[in-house]
């Protein structure tokens, strides 16, 4: 751990002696939103998994206040975000419409689906860290552009093992771009603890190496998330340069949809973390000021359960894939071969 | 007409293309105030600024990892990595990465970057620097492979690499980079994709290769013509795209081929040109295709590498050899 782990929200909703809140009520409201739908959406697409109407899933569960509150941080018209694969209500809030995303899910990978012009959001990105440099080079060109824009670039606790974290920090550190480094640690890659990920006290020590600030949040603790994100895309938007942020959280879902932690998974510290739940955490927040009660936390909770059931509605009528469709955006200008493989195949397939 | 090695008509390309298109830029190990470590940007950092003409630190998977966000923020990077052996550190950000960059996007992004890696042997470098693995980036779908040959083929073909959309790995031959010098125009122009070239006419059997092997085969060529062999010789020029029919028509023309690579023997590139033939020109074939490769064993050190690339004595007992078939 950090000297200091910035926290705000106690787990009990009380805030911390002396703290105040980083977001007014009506923005702490429609965080809790968006931590709903992203809850209640991973809940129910779990369920279109185990039917075998949806794909291979990373939920955000027990993460959420991570994911929404640092994306709340950036301006959609200016901002981009470089995403790995478990944020994906930080990519929605940002502009990619969550019945599209649903539909690539669903199998249907078209160009109806893709990230739509003027939504400022890079491909998912499973091959971890390989997102970061690029983040890098984006923040860069358009740092030489002269753009206002900030970069918001996702990473978890395993893929900073990797070595294209060390390179892109270094590289964003030396062109001072106008970055942020978001890592949420989870506590685990797979099955890998964070222990036997890295012998660092804390991952937002790392940043010291580079020449630019790193900070831990309680990961759980959006008004935290929210605020060091804050200061960290002023600081970038500023000419400042970078920002490490480690946001201290837990997956208590699964790593994805094809795995099962209760083989590798303490359930003591699983326990812990449950009991620092971060939308928990915002419920008794709001209701010990008045803001929410029962009724409206259900009449909320019916409302993002809707919209998650027309989503999904709206991406089963999405057109599905043409069998040449793979052969499609390879190229610009493809090689001559490709197109009579393509040829070949719509023979072969007898899709013309 | 002007006349310019190798390394001076990259440097013209490169000038050009950064006085034309402001959003052009350069980065990679030693690129800027050194020139490159064989001077083919130098003077540009002088013309065009140190954000212009980028050195970058040492890590060439996030030379290439950024020159891909470059190429989404909207910039046109030409990346160098200092040898094609040191590509190995970026291999992800290339294949997997760049090249799959627009397939991945579903055609949202494109990753309209050049990569320029000198490599081959016959220049007595350390470890690692001499390499011929153009071969593993034909195994990444996305990228294209362009190996020129010549000072002419190098500026128009960099040009060409630079306006692509597509991703585009320039492979130089760094022992021509100051071999000699040819007729090489001021001003644009641009050698396409996809078009070889039979660099020389002959009769008896075509030598088929690409980058530096293009002028190994013509000094065998000559002294094959010494011995009444008349070899043509089929410069491929760009592996991906590839051009099936040039090569196939130079073949079946003398219905003898010998395909001769830097890179080791076994699925080299020689291998695709020799299945290829087999698909498309057997019956046009009297003598069995050969090759003629460095060996399947690591790159020696320099002062073993005559003994493992390809000679012009292997190419010319290869030649005739086929021919008498």
């Amino acid at each position: 751990m950090a000297e200091t782990r910035l926290m705000t929200l106690q787990p009990d909703g009380k805030l911390l002696k002396g703290a105040r809140p980083s977001m007014d009520e009506e923005f702490l409201l429609d965080a809790l939103r968006w931590m709903l739908l992203s809850r209640l959406y991973d809940e129910k697409v779990i369920g279109l998994q185990r039917q075998g109407r949806f794909g291979v899933y990373s939920p955000g569960l027990g993460q959420e206040a991570s994911i929404v509150g640092s994306s709340m941080a950036l301006d959609p018209e200016r901002d981009w975000i470089v995403p790995q694969y478990r944020e994906l209500m930080a990519i929605v809030r940002h502009g990619y419409p969550l019945e599209k995303i649903t539909a690539t899910y669903m199998g249907k990978t078209t160009e109806a689906t893709r990230i739509p012009e003027g939504v400022n959001v890079l491909p998912t990105q499973v091959a971890l860290a390989a997102q970061l440099p690029q983040a890098v080079g984006l923040a860069w060109g358009l740092k030489l552009q002269g753009k206002d824009a900030v970069v918001m670039a996702y990473i978890g606790d395993g893929g900073s093992s990797e070595g294209d974290f060390h390179e892109a920090l270094n590289l964003a550190g030396v062109q001072k771009v106008p970055i942020v480094f978001f890592m949420q640690n989870n506590q685990w890659a797979i099955s890998t603890p964070r222990s036997l990920q890295s012998a660092t006290p804390s991952f937002s020590l790392r940043a010291a190496g580079y020449g630019f600030p790193g900070v831990e949040v309680d990961g759980n603790d959006i008004f935290a998330v929210y605020q060091a994100a804050v200061e960290a895309v002023r600081r970038a938007r500023a000419g400042d340069g970078p920002t490490l942020i480690e946001s201290v959280t837990y997956r208590m879902g699964f790593h994805n949809t094809t795995d099962n932690p209760s083989r590798y998974e303490d359930k003591e510290q699983r326990a812990d973390f449950e009991r620092r739940d971060p939308i928990d955490r915002v419920v008794r927040y709001l209701r010990s000021l008045g803001l929410l009660d029962e009724q409206r936390e259900d009449n909320l909770r019916a409302e993002v359960s809707a919209e998650v059931d027309r989503v999904i509605e709206a991406a089963a009528a999405e057109p599905g894939v043409r069998p040449d469709g793979m052969f499609d955006n390879v190229y610009e200008r493809p090689p001559a071969r490709v197109l009579k493989q393509r040829e070949q195949f719509r023979g072969s397939n007898g899709n013309a | 007409m002007p006349e310019r090695n190798v390394v001076e008509a990259i440097n013209n390309a490169l000038t050009e293309e950064m006085e034309r298109d402001p959003r052009v830029m350069l980065l990679g190990l030693d690129v800027g105030r050194l020139g490159g470590v064989f001077r083919t940007t130098s003077g540009l950092i002088e013309k065009y600024g140190a954000s212009r003409v980028v050195d970058t630190p040492l890590a060439e998977a996030s030379i290439i990892g950024a020159s891909l966000g470059l190429a989404v923020s909207g910039m046109v990077p030409v990346a160098e990595i200092q040898f094609l052996g040191f590509t190995a550190q970026a291999f992800h950000q290339i294949g997997p990465q760049l090249g799959k960059y627009r397939h991945r996007s579903r055609g949202r992004y494109h990753a309209q970057v050049t990569i320029r890696a000198p490599f081959g042997g016959g220049i007595r470098s350390p470890e690692f620097h001499s390499d011929a693995v153009e071969a593993q980036f034909v195994q990444s779908p996305g990228i294209k492979v362009v190996m020129p040959s010549n000072p002419y083929d190098a500026k128009g073909m960099l040009l060409e690499a630079i306006r692509d959309p597509d991703p585009v790995l320039f492979c130089e031959p760094d022992r021509l980079y100051r071999l000699y010098r040819m007729e090489v125009p001021d001003g644009d122009y641009t050698v396409p994709f996809g078009k070889a070239v039979v660099a020389r006419e002959g009769k008896d059997v075509t030598l088929v290769a690409w980058s530096a092997a293009v002028e190994l085969c013509q000094r065998a060529a000559a002294k094959l013509a010494e011995e009444d062999v008349e070899a043509s010789i089929v410069d491929l020029r760009t592996l991906v795209p590839l051009d099936v029919e040039t090569l196939v028509n130079a073949v079946a023309a003398t219905g003898r081929c010998v395909i001769v690579h830097e890179a080791p023997l076994s699925a080299g590139f020689g291998a695709e040109v020799a299945a290829t033939l087999a698909e498309e020109a057997f019956y046009d074939l009297d003598a069995p295709i050969a090759r003629v490769a460095s060996w399947d064993i690591p790159f020696p050190p320099a002062s073993m590498e005559h003994w493992y690339l390809p000679s012009v004595d292997r190419v010319v007992e290869a030649a005739k050899r086929t021919a008498a078939a």
